[in-house]
């Protein structure tokens, strides 16, 4: 139990966080397509014996690289998708060569964080650190890049995009295990989403994203543990309350500092 | 000869004494041609800007506008020609204000983040809070009259106060040379001509190049010291009085126009006929040397 706390509010912290630049780069679907492709690489794993992170690990990378090179020329959203059928296919093909197939999707699907296990904290600790540091360094660039990117190179442009994949992707490879790759989208999304209309400040956005992340994990595991109904359901039921509560918050107090009298 | 701009503003005072001397030339453009695959969007373009200078670049859509900005920018890499900036290859100094766009109103980003952005946003890290920092972003923002929604949103900003808050992140570096790409498009006439009258006392003031592209040169005309005129990749290049004629502009078109004037309006329009002289599109320069 205690485990599942620890693992599950980093990925909530790393995933509010990530999320903030998920949202405003417009990027949902590449935050929904890394985690369910990265769903293969689990099931790779389980085929052959292997860590389900290191599975995770290297097909989110893939997926990453893929989407980032494929998406340089052409439509970004094209490119998201063929990439994600292609790695959906072969996490069909390894879970029928699988035995234990059903049990080990469904967790995958949607987590199992009352499962997870002591081995599980250091890996996810060192991921978690790395992603925000990695964060920190690209904190200017991605700002820049998400609001003017005329005033980059294309080739500039297309190394910030490189790098934010894959920090969506090392997001995905520590979040997966605890709330699985379909609601993974509540993490990255939702507090995002909700922190923006709360606040015009990014620095203040992105720390109130992962508060909302870590209060809407901390809340559905408890009443998970209660209820024994799957977390998953609570995740993404208290990601939308939060996401509804903070627009309503936003429209009557009229939302954050300064004007905000505009054509919106 | 005097080279003088005649001007229409009266504040010709500068503010800030900068080391560099009035009309020193900060960007040079050689024989820059731009060809991609078979189209020649820029052929043999060349011109000089001068500190202390509004220059117009005019055209149509599709004259190139865009493209020969992007070179100057260095975003893009002429096929042939040169494009040196203070007496060096294409550098940092030149600030730039993208064309017309469109931000998310949700953006949780400030007039005030954006402007920040324009002293370091390229660099990696997170930036020092200080207090020297938010000084300078602070008068930053009100040398561009843009304090009183420095707490806003960008993306619910009306049209010119995006203008504004652009110009400030452009300008916030420092560079020598001040590139902006339609900002007058989708602007009401008065916020154009306070967009246009602000630019031309910057240009003024600190002594900086500043260059707006344009497809309708009349919001321009009383503050432009000297204007670009772009048709299908070529430039004629000089005084506005210089440029803006019949013959000159016949000759860069390949086609008879006439250039007609009316209640301090300039209007250019296609010409009866095509009795236009043989053209020579090269070396159309009307610039005095």
């Amino acid at each position: 139990m205690v485990n599942a706390w620890i693992v599950a509010s980093l990925a909530a912290v790393v995933g509010g966080a990530v999320g903030f630049f998920v949202v405003m780069r417009g990027a949902s679907f590449v935050a929904h397509a890394i985690p369910n492709g990265s769903f293969a690489g689990a099931a790779g794993a389980t085929l052959v014996g292997a860590s389900t992170i290191a599975g995770l690990g290297i097909f989110s990378v893939g997926g990453a690289l893929g989407i980032g090179l494929l998406g340089r020329r052409g439509r970004r959203d094209v490119a998201t998708a063929l990439t994600l059928v292609f790695m959906l296919g072969l996490g069909a093909l390894f879970l029928s060569l699988s035995a234990e197939s059903s049990e080990a999707a469904y967790s995958l699907l949607f987590g199992e964080v009352l499962g997870i296990s002591a081995n599980e904290i250091v890996p996810t600790l060192a991921l978690a650190v790395a992603s925000l540091i990695v964060l920190g360094l690209l904190w200017r660039p991605l700002l820049l890049d998400s609001v003017l990117p005329e005033r980059s190179s294309g080739r500039r442009l297309l190394a910030v995009d490189l790098a934010f994949l894959l920090l969506v992707a090392m997001t995905t490879t520590m979040t997966v295990p605890v709330v699985g790759t379909t609601l993974i989208f509540t993490l990255m999304i939702a507090p995002a989403a909700a922190a923006r209309a709360l606040t015009a400040r990014p620095g203040v956005a992105l720390a109130l994203s992962s508060a909302v992340a870590l209060v809407t994990v901390w809340g559905a595991i408890a009443l998970s543990y209660t209820t024994n109904w799957p977390v998953g359901f609570f995740v993404g039921a208290l990601g939308a309350c939060a996401y509804a509560a903070s627009h309503a918050a936003a429209r009557s107090g009229d939302g954050g500092p300064g004007r905000t009298a505009g054509r919106g | 000869m005097s080279d003088e701009p005649q001007s229409t503003l009266t504040h010709a005072v500068p503010e800030r004494a900068e080391p560099q001397v009035a009309g020193e030339t900060v960007l040079e453009l050689a024989g820059v041609t731009v060809e991609l695959g078979a189209r020649r969007i820029l052929d043999d373009v060349g011109f000089r800007l001068k500190a202390g200078e509004l220059t117009g670049l005019i055209g149509s859509n599709g004259a190139g506008k865009t493209t020969l900005l992007r070179v100057i920018l260095g975003l893009l890499e002429p096929t042939r020609g040169t494009v040196t900036v203070n007496g060096a290859d294409v550098g940092r100094s030149v600030g730039y204000v993208p064309q017309k766009f469109m931000l998310d109103p949700d953006l949780p980003v400030r007039a005030r983040d954006l402007v920040a952005l324009g002293i370091d946003g390229q660099r990696l890290g997170v930036a020092r809070p200080s207090r020297e920092r938010r000084e300078r972003v602070a008068r930053m923002l009100g040398a561009v009259g843009a304090a009183d929604f420095a707490d806003a949103r960008v993306g619910r900003l009306s049209g010119g106060e995006q203008q504004r808050v652009l110009i400030a992140h452009a300008l916030i570096s420092h560079p020598s040379l001040l590139l902006l790409d339609e900002p007058l498009a989708n602007l009401d006439l008065h916020s154009a001509r306070a967009v246009v009258e602000l630019l031309a006392r910057i240009a003024r003031e600190q002594r900086i190049a500043v260059m707006i592209s344009a497809h309708e040169m009349n919001a321009l005309l009383p503050v432009m010291d000297r204007v670009v005129y772009l048709a299908d990749g070529r430039a004629a290049c000089g005084r506005a009085e210089d440029v803006v004629r019949a013959d000159v502009l016949s000759r860069l078109y390949g086609h008879r126009v006439e250039v007609i004037r009316a209640a301090g309006r300039v209007l250019v329009v296609a010409g009866e006929g095509d009795d236009a002289e043989p053209t020579h599109p090269h070396h159309l320069d009307a610039e005095e040397h």
